[in-house]
C-alpha cells in the first residue's frame, strides 16, 4: 500500500497516464451497480410474481400517466413497509409481485400526505372527485393543491393503443384485443364510473373528464392481492413481516 | 488591458517557448449562467416552501406543487449546480494542464446546448411532461440532448488532458475524470425508456428493477454530480484561496478511490424496507456507513488544508464560505450513513428529515463552495477588485443562518413526523390515526423553512448585486492574457535549473523566467496549478505576441 501511494510511487505513475487513469475509474464505478443490479435482472420476477396481479386497463394506464404528469409521487409514496403502525394505517405491505407491471415505479420517497399503495377501494369515487377538486372539501386542513382542471380538460384516450402496444414490447401481456379496442375499452370503464359518480350524488357527464381516469387508477391501487388466495408462501411473508414492527416498537 | 502592444521575451528565444491563452470568457459565461440560474432555482423552492403552509400559493395548473417540485431541483442541481461545476472545470482543468481547452467551438457548444436543455426542462416540467423518475424527470428528447452535450464536454475534456503540458494530472482532474464518466454512465443506464409520443415513454424497467436502477442513478446524481466535481472544485480553489499547499497527497488518494468505489453501492439505501430484496438494502446500507470515512477523509483534506492559515478567514470571505461548506459537507456525510442505517431509516424515511438532509448539502455544501468560487473568481475573470466585500460578508452570515434556519425547522418536523406515524396508544391503537393531525402539526416548522429560504435566497441576491456591480466596473474588453511555456515538457528532473518559462504576469515590459512556474512540487500537493499566484486584480499584464505574429 506505501509503495503505491508514497510520493513517487505508482500512484504518482498513474497521474501521468489519463487513460489508465479513467479506464481504472470506470472499473471502479462500475462494479457496485453490476453486483446490486444484475443478479435482479437475471432472476426476473418469476420467484415474485403474483398470479392475481394483472396489468393496468387502458383507463387506469391513463389515469397512472396523469399521476405521474400531476407530480402526485412528490408528496405520496406508495409503499407500505412492513411495520405494525403502517399496517395498521395503510394495510398490507408491499410486494415485489405487485409492482411487476409498474413502469415506471412509483414508490415515492416522501410522505408529504400519506401513502396510496392501498388507497383502492378505501374511499367512494365520489370522494376522490370532490377531494381532486378541493381536498379542504373532503380533509378538512389538508395542504394539498386543488386540481378542478382535472374535471373540466378531457382525458386522451387516443394515444392509448400506441401506449399499450409499447408496454406490450415490453412484456406487459396484453391481448391483440386490448391494444385495438384500447380506447372502446376505456371509454367503457369510463363511463361506469362516470354513472357511479352521479349515482354517488357528483356531477354528471365526467366519463370523458381526466377525472375519471385518475380515480380508475386510484381504485385500483393495491387491490389486486385481495383476491390472492393465501398460500403458505405469503403467510410466511406475513410473518416475518411481523418480526419488523416488534423489534421497532421495542426502540 | 492598458497595453496590448508586442514586446519582446528577453533571455529566451522564441522558438523554445510556445505562447497560448486560457479561454476565460467560457468561465464567464458559465459563471453568469451559475448565478441567474440559481436564483431561479431558489425562487421556483421558495414558492414550493410557501405552497406547503398556504395552499393558495398553488398558482393553477402549471404552478401546482407537482410540477414545480421536479423544476425546482432540475434548475438547482443540473443548472445551478451544473453550470458552477463547469466554470469550476473550464477554469482549473486550463490551468492544471497549462494549456487553453482543447477547442473553443465545443466549449462554445456546451455552454448554449446545456443553457437550452436547462429553458426546455423549465418549460416541459410546468407542462406536465415527466418521466416522474427523481432528477431524471426529463423526458426522451431533453435525454437524448444531455448525453450529446455531455460527450463533446467529455471529448473537449479528455483531449485538453491528452495535449496538456504537465506530467501529472492533479487530485482536481481525478474528481473531473470520475464525474464526467460516471454521470455518462448513470444517465443512459437509468433513461433508457421506449417512446410512445412526443414527449412521454416507459422506461425499460419496472417494478423492483426500475426502483433499483433509479436509485442508483439517484444517490450516484448525487455522488457524482453533487459531490466528485465540488471536492474538484475544493482542491483546486481552496489551497489558491488559502495559499497553502493541500494537507495530505496520500489522503487524496485514499479517499479518491474508496470514495468512487464505495458511492455506487449506496443507492439501495433508499429503498429500505420497500420491495427490493432484502439483500440489496443490506448492502446500501452497509456501504453507506463505510462511505462516512472517504467523505470525511475529503473534509479534512479540506480543513487541515487551512492549518496555520485559519486567521485568513477574518479577511476573507472566500475561506468564510468554503469553511462552511466543507463543515457542511463533514455534517451531511455523517448524517447520510446515519439515515441509511435501518432502524434510524425506519424512523425518518419519507419525512421531512430528509428534505433538511438535502438542503444541508445543497445549500451549505453546494451553495458555499460555489459562492466562494464565484467570489473568488469574480476579479480574476473581470480584472477588477470586487465591488464589495462587506456586501459579501453581509451574504455569507444570511445565507448561514438561512440554512441552520431551514435545516433545523426539516429536523423538527421531521423527527415530529416520524414518531406521531409510528406512535401507538395504551390500547395498543394508532395514537394519530388521522394522517391530517400528522400535517398540521408540522406546518409552523413549514414556515420556519419559508423564512431560512428566504434569507439564503436574500444572500443570493446580495451576490447578484455584486456581481452585477464588479462587471459594470470592469475594463471594456477582457483578452486573454497570454502564457508561455517552454516548448519542451519540463520534467521533475529539469525543474530549478533555470526551465526556460515566462510568466506573462510580470510588470512592464520584463517577463522574467520562473522556475516557479515550470516547478511541479513532488513532496506536497501544491495548489495544482502553475498559475501566478501574486497576480493580483489591477496588476498590469502584458500581451505578448500570439504565435502567429512576427
Amino acid at each position: 500500500m506505501s509503495r503505491f501511494i508514497k510520493k513517487d510511487g505508482m500512484h504518482r505513475s498513474l497521474e501521468g497516464w489519463p487513460l489508465v487513469f479513467t479506464v481504472l475509474t470506470t472499473v471502479a464505478i462500475l462494479v457496485g451497480g453490476l453486483v446490486q443490479i444484475v443478479p435482479l435482472m437475471l432472476a426476473g420476477d418469476a420467484e415474485t410474481r403474483i398470479d392475481t396481479v394483472e396489468p393496468f386497463t387502458p383507463l387506469e394506464l391513463a389515469g397512472r400517466d396523469l399521476y405521474i404528469a400531476e407530480g402526485c409521487v412528490g408528496c405520496h409514496s406508495q409503499a407500505v413497509r412492513p411495520f405494525r403502525h403502517e399496517l395498521e394505517r395503510y394495510g398490507e405491505y408491499q410486494k415485489a409481485g405487485e409492482t411487476v407491471y409498474e413502469r415506471p415505479f412509483l414508490w415515492g420517497s416522501k410522505r408529504t400526505g400519506p401513502d396510496l399503495a392501498r388507497v383502492g377501494g378505501k374511499y367512494p369515487h365520489l370522494w376522490h372527485v370532490r377531494h381532486m377538486e378541493d381536498p379542504t372539501s373532503t380533509s378538512p386542513g389538508s395542504i394539498m393543491p386543488p386540481y378542478p382542471w382535472m374535471l373540466e380538460k378531457d382525458a386522451n384516450l387516443d394515444v392509448l393503443p400506441r401506449k399499450l402496444r409499447a408496454l406490450r414490447s415490453l412484456g406487459t401481456p396484453y391481448t391483440d384485443d386490448e391494444v385495438e379496442n384500447a380506447v372502446q375499452i376505456a371509454q367503457q370503464q369510463a363511463e361506469e364510473i362516470a354513472r357511479e359518480i352521479e349515482q354517488q350524488g357528483g356531477p354528471a357527464n365526467l366519463e370523458s373528464k381526466q377525472i375519471v381516469a385518475l380515480v380508475a387508477y386510484l381504485q385500483r391501487l393495491g387491490t389486486d392481492i385481495d383476491q390472492a388466495p393465501e398460500t403458505a408462501e405469503q403467510e410466511h411473508d406475513a410473518g416475518s413481516a411481523m418480526e419488523e414492527p416488534t423489534a421497532e416498537a421495542r426502540d | 488591458m492598458s497595453s496590448s502592444t508586442a514586446t519582446e521575451v528577453p533571455q529566451v528565444h522564441k522558438d523554445d517557448v510556445e505562447v497560448f491563452s486560457y479561454d476565460e470568457q467560457i468561465t464567464r459565461l458559465f459563471v453568469l449562467a451559475t448565478v441567474i440560474w440559481g436564483v431561479i432555482g431558489m425562487l421556483v423552492g421558495l414558492l414550493l416552501a410557501l405552497q406547503l403552509p398556504f395552499p393558495e400559493a398553488n398558482l393553477g395548473e402549471y404552478l401546482s406543487f407537482g410540477r414545480l417540485r421536479p423544476l425546482h431541483t432540475n434548475a438547482v442541481i443540473f443548472a445551478f449546480a451544473g453550470n458552477a461545476i463547469f466554470a469550476a472545470v473550464y477554469y482549473s482543468t486550463q490551468r492544471l494542464c497549462k494549456t487553453r481547452m482543447y477547442s473553443d467551438w465545443m466549449s462554445r457548444f456546451h455552454f448554449w446546448g446545456w443553457q437550452a436543455i436547462i429553458v426546455s426542462a423549465a418549460i416541459t416540467l410546468p407542462l406536465g411532461y415527466t418521466t416522474s423518475k427523481e432528477y431524471a424527470e426529463l423526458e426522451w428528447p431533453i435525454s437524448i440532448a444531455i448525453a450529446v452535450v455531455w460527450i463533446v464536454f467529455a471529448i473537449n475534456f479528455f483531449a485538453t488532458l491528452k495535449y496538456r503540458r504537465v506530467k501529472h494530472m492533479y487530485v482536481a482532474l481525478w474528481f473531473y475524470i470520475a464525474t464526467i464518466i460516471t454521470v455518462a454512465v448513470l444517465h443512459v443506464g437509468n433513461n433508457l425508456a421506449i417512446p410512445v409520443g412526443a414527449l412521454e415513454s416507459y422506461p425499460i424497467y419496472a417494478g423492483v428493477q426500475d426502483a433499483m436502477v433509479q436509485w442508483w442513478y439517484g444517490h450516484n446524481a448525487v455522488a457524482f454530480f453533487l459531490t466528485t466535481p465540488f471536492l474538484g472544485l475544493m482542491y483546486y480553489f481552496l489551497p489558491k484561496a488559502a495559499e497553502r499547499p493541500v494537507f495530505s497527497y496520500r489522503l487524496s488518494i485514499v479517499h479518491f478511490w474508496s470514495l468512487i468505489f464505495i458511492y455506487i453501492w449506496a443507492g439501495p439505501h433508499h429503498l429500505i424496507y420497500t420491495a427490493v430484496p432484502e439483500w440489496a438494502a443490506t448492502l446500501g446500507m452497509i456501504f453507506s456507513v463505510m462511505l462516512w470515512m472517504p467523505s470525511w477523509g475529503g473534509m479534512i483534506n479540506g480543513l487541515f488544508t487551512l492549518r496555520g492559515a485559519w486567521h485568513k478567514l477574518r479577511d476573507s470571505v472566500v475561506l468564510k464560505m468554503f469553511v462552511v461548506g466543507i463543515t457542511f459537507y463533514g455534517m451531511a456525510t455523517f448524517e447520510g450513513p446515519a439515515l441509511s442505517v435501518k432502524s434510524v431509516n425506519a424512523l425518518t424515511h419519507y419525512t421531512d428529515w430528509t428534505i433538511g438532509h438535502v438542503h444541508s448539502a445543497a445549500l451549505g455544501w453546494n451553495g458555499f463552495m460555489i459562492f466562494g468560487m464565484i467570489y473568488w473568481l469574480l476579479p480574476r475573470l473581470w480584472r477588477t477588485p470586487l465591488w464589495s466585500d462587506k456586501l459579501a460578508n453581509a451574504h455569507f452570515w444570511v445565507g448561514t443562518l438561512g440554512i441552520l434556519i431551514y435545516v433545523i425547522a426539516m429536523y423538527v418536523s421531521g423527527v415530529t413526523q416520524g414518531l406521531m406515524w409510528r406512535a401507538f396508544d395504551e390500547a395498543g391503537r394508532l395514537m394519530y390515526p388521522d394522517f391530517m393531525e400528522t400535517v398540521v402539526q408540522v406546518i409552523p416548522m413549514y414556515w420556519a423553512r419559508f423564512i431560512g429560504g428566504a434569507l439564503y435566497l436574500a444572500g443570493t441576491l446580495m451576490l447578484v448585486v455584486n456581481v452585477i456591480m464588479t462587471i459594470r466596473n470592469a475594463p471594456a474588453t477582457l483578452p486573454d492574457a497570454a502564457q508561455v511555456s517552454a516548448r519542451k515538457p519540463v520534467s521533475l528532473e529539469a525543474s530549478g535549473d533555470g526551465a526556460a518559462v515566462a510568466t506573462a504576469g510580470g510588470d512592464g515590459a520584463t517577463p522574467s523566467p520562473s522556475v516557479e512556474e515550470a516547478k511541479e512540487s513532488s513532496t506536497t500537493q501544491d495548489d495544482g496549478d502553475d498559475d501566478d499566484d501574486d497576480a493580483r486584480p489591477g496588476t498590469k499584464r502584458v500581451q505578448l505576441p500570439s504565435p502567429g505574429d512576427s
